[in-house]
């Protein structure tokens, strides 16, 4: 089933929170929703899951739209809010065996679901225990188990791996992919690491417009394709150096690295790579050149650029 | 249906979890049993075979009793957040709405249940008026479910359960007693549409014997009221 949404607009009073957005999900792809705070993410979703109604536009999951079938999107959706709501009262099969009758599920296979639910969550020893005892990784997977507990198509993350310690991280990332490679998932996230290690594709939103869309790889490159290399030259005064590389024609800007004596970051200019001439200019001059790396552009640095005007 | 069913179930199930059910059901039976057998006019007080004490003690208790068990009904979820899981289930605003409504009221139910042994009991001391008794019955019924809808149209609207407690007594004791001695200070129409309003005039009559359609209207379109108001409250969430 893949999610498509078209022009959606949210407004909270006068505030778009989410201002004309349209993208696609298709099935067995996992998205990456990237964002600030406040970005929209989390509205998107909620409009998505049929929870908000949206000012304008319409999303349709498979080929239900929010507005004439939300029912049948419901059932399809396997649905896991930020901060991971739970009742906090209820024992964790008690909760399990609610959502599948919510779910409609039939009653002489409700069980078996659970017990399936329990073991593909790992809760076989928390089963018993109130929902509001468990450790916030636990309570994370009884989130999970009661997002897959019907078997859905479309799966929607809010935040999934929030407040997780770093073994569990792996361990529900590890699920979300496996789960992922059938289904059509849209997660959210600003741990960016997370979202390169998951997802297969990225869209990061800003101020409730879509800024970039494409995988790690593409919204790297995308970020103007500037070769940016750290050198660092012994000897030689640093100021002079610093004029010389100025001086090169491929280098677009020079900069001290802070802390480190002689090193130096060059960005070439669009398109152009500076290794060769700096190597030349080094020989020519007679310094030595003791490092020259290539600095990869982050997701992140991609992240602030995208976001922060 | 089956929807509506497992709220109520889940609902139930929590108010006895959580012991709100044993306090309730034992600081009813304690108050309206003291009244009616030990204290004040009790039924050897009154020395006739009448369950009317019972009624207008039960009138009061439940008044105060039935706030406290909704106010945690929507206020809870709204604060916890779970009321948008519960919401993007496959289930309606109205199965949520009604199923809320279902559970308390059948608490409501259980506990009336456990006073018939008062009505047996009387009905032994002397010949009793069993129209009278069970028609007092219905009109507790209807009340209970009137503030019943009231709660929990006060919880959806808070996600303080303090708040909603405190704001359905405010709504309530309006019908419960205010509308009522209003309308003795207004004659004409005023007069008759605040007695109209006022729950005790209704009960009077029920537990009179006397059921009348008026009565049975008033009620209904009470608990309808707070119902649709609870829904609309459940949607205007969504814009």
């Amino acid at each position: 089933m893949d999610i498509v949404v078209e022009n959606l607009t949210k407004k909270y009073g006068a505030q778009r929170a989410v201002d004309n957005i349209s993208f696609r999900v298709k099935t067995g792809e996992i998205l990456g929703f990237l964002g600030p705070n406040g970005a929209g993410k989390t509205t998107t979703m909620k409009a998505i899951t049929t929870y908000l109604t949206p000012n304008e536009g319409n999303i349709y999951v498979g080929d239900y739209s929010i507005y004439e079938q939300p029912d049948e999107i419901k059932k399809n959706i396997g649905y896991l809010p930020e901060n991971n709501p739970l009742y906090s009262d209820m024992p964790v099969i008690d909760y399990l065996k609610f959502v599948a009758e919510l779910q409609g599920i039939e009653k002489s296979k409700i069980k078996e679901k659970i017990l399936e639910m329990i073991n593909v969550c790992g809760l076989e020893g928390e089963k018993h225990k109130k929902i509001g005892e468990l450790s916030k990784g636990y309570q994370q997977r009884v989130g999970l188990a009661q997002t897959l507990i019907h078997d859905p198509d479309v799966l929607i993350l809010d935040e999934p791996t929030v407040g997780l310690d770093p073994n569990q991280i792996v361990e529900i990332r590890e699920l979300i992919k496996k789960i992922g490679r059938e289904k059509t998932v849209l997660l959210s996230s600003h741990i960016l690491a997370e979202v390169e290690a998951t997802c297969d594709r990225i869209l990061i939103i800003n101020k409730g417009k879509i800024v970039a869309d494409g995988t790690s790889k593409d919204l790297r490159k995308q970020s103007e394709g500037k070769e940016i290399l750290k050198i660092k030259i012994e000897e030689g005064d640093k100021n002079d150096i610093f004029k010389a590389l100025q001086e090169v024609e491929t280098v677009g800007v020079v900069d001290f690295v802070t802390g480190e004596d002689n090193s130096f970051e060059i960005q070439s200019k669009p398109e152009l790579s500076s290794r060769k001439s700096i190597f030349k200019l080094c020989v020519d001059k007679g310094w030595y050149l003791t490092e020259m790396t290539p600095v990869e552009t982050k997701l992140e640095d991609v992240f602030r650029e995208l976001t922060m005007n | 249906m089956r929807a509506i069913w497992t709220i109520s179930k889940r609902e139930l199930q929590s108010f006895f979890d959580s012991l709100i059910a044993y306090i309730m059901l034992i600081a009813f039976l304690g108050f309206s049993g003291f009244f009616t057998w030990l204290f004040g006019s009790d039924v050897f007080f009154v020395k006739q075979a009448s369950l009317q004490s019972f009624f207008s003690i039960a009138y009061w208790t439940l008044f105060f009793f039935i706030p406290a068990l909704t106010m945690r009904l929507f206020a809870e979820e709204n604060r916890s957040g779970t009321i948008e899981l519960l919401l993007t289930k496959p289930v309606n605003d109205w199965q949520v709405v009604i199923g809320k409504f279902l559970s308390t009221f059948i608490l409501i139910l259980i506990a009336l249940a456990l006073t018939l042994p008062y009505y047996i009991t009387v009905a032994n001391l002397g010949p009793i008026d069993h129209g009278a008794v069970w028609s007092g019955y219905l009109g507790l019924i209807l009340i209970s479910a009137a503030y019943i809808s009231i709660g929990i149209f006060t919880s959806s609207i808070s996600n303080n359960q303090i708040v909603s407690y405190l704001l359905a007594l405010f709504i309530g004791i309006f019908f419960q007693i205010i509308f009522s001695m209003l309308s003795s200070n207004f004659s004409g129409f005023l007069g008759e549409m605040l007695s109209y309003l006022s729950v005790s005039t209704h009960f009077d009559s029920i537990s009179r014997g006397v059921i009348d359609s008026k009565d049975l209207i008033f009620f209904l379109s009470l608990i309808f009221l707070g119902l649709i108001l609870t829904e609309v409250n459940l949607a205007k969430k969504r814009l």
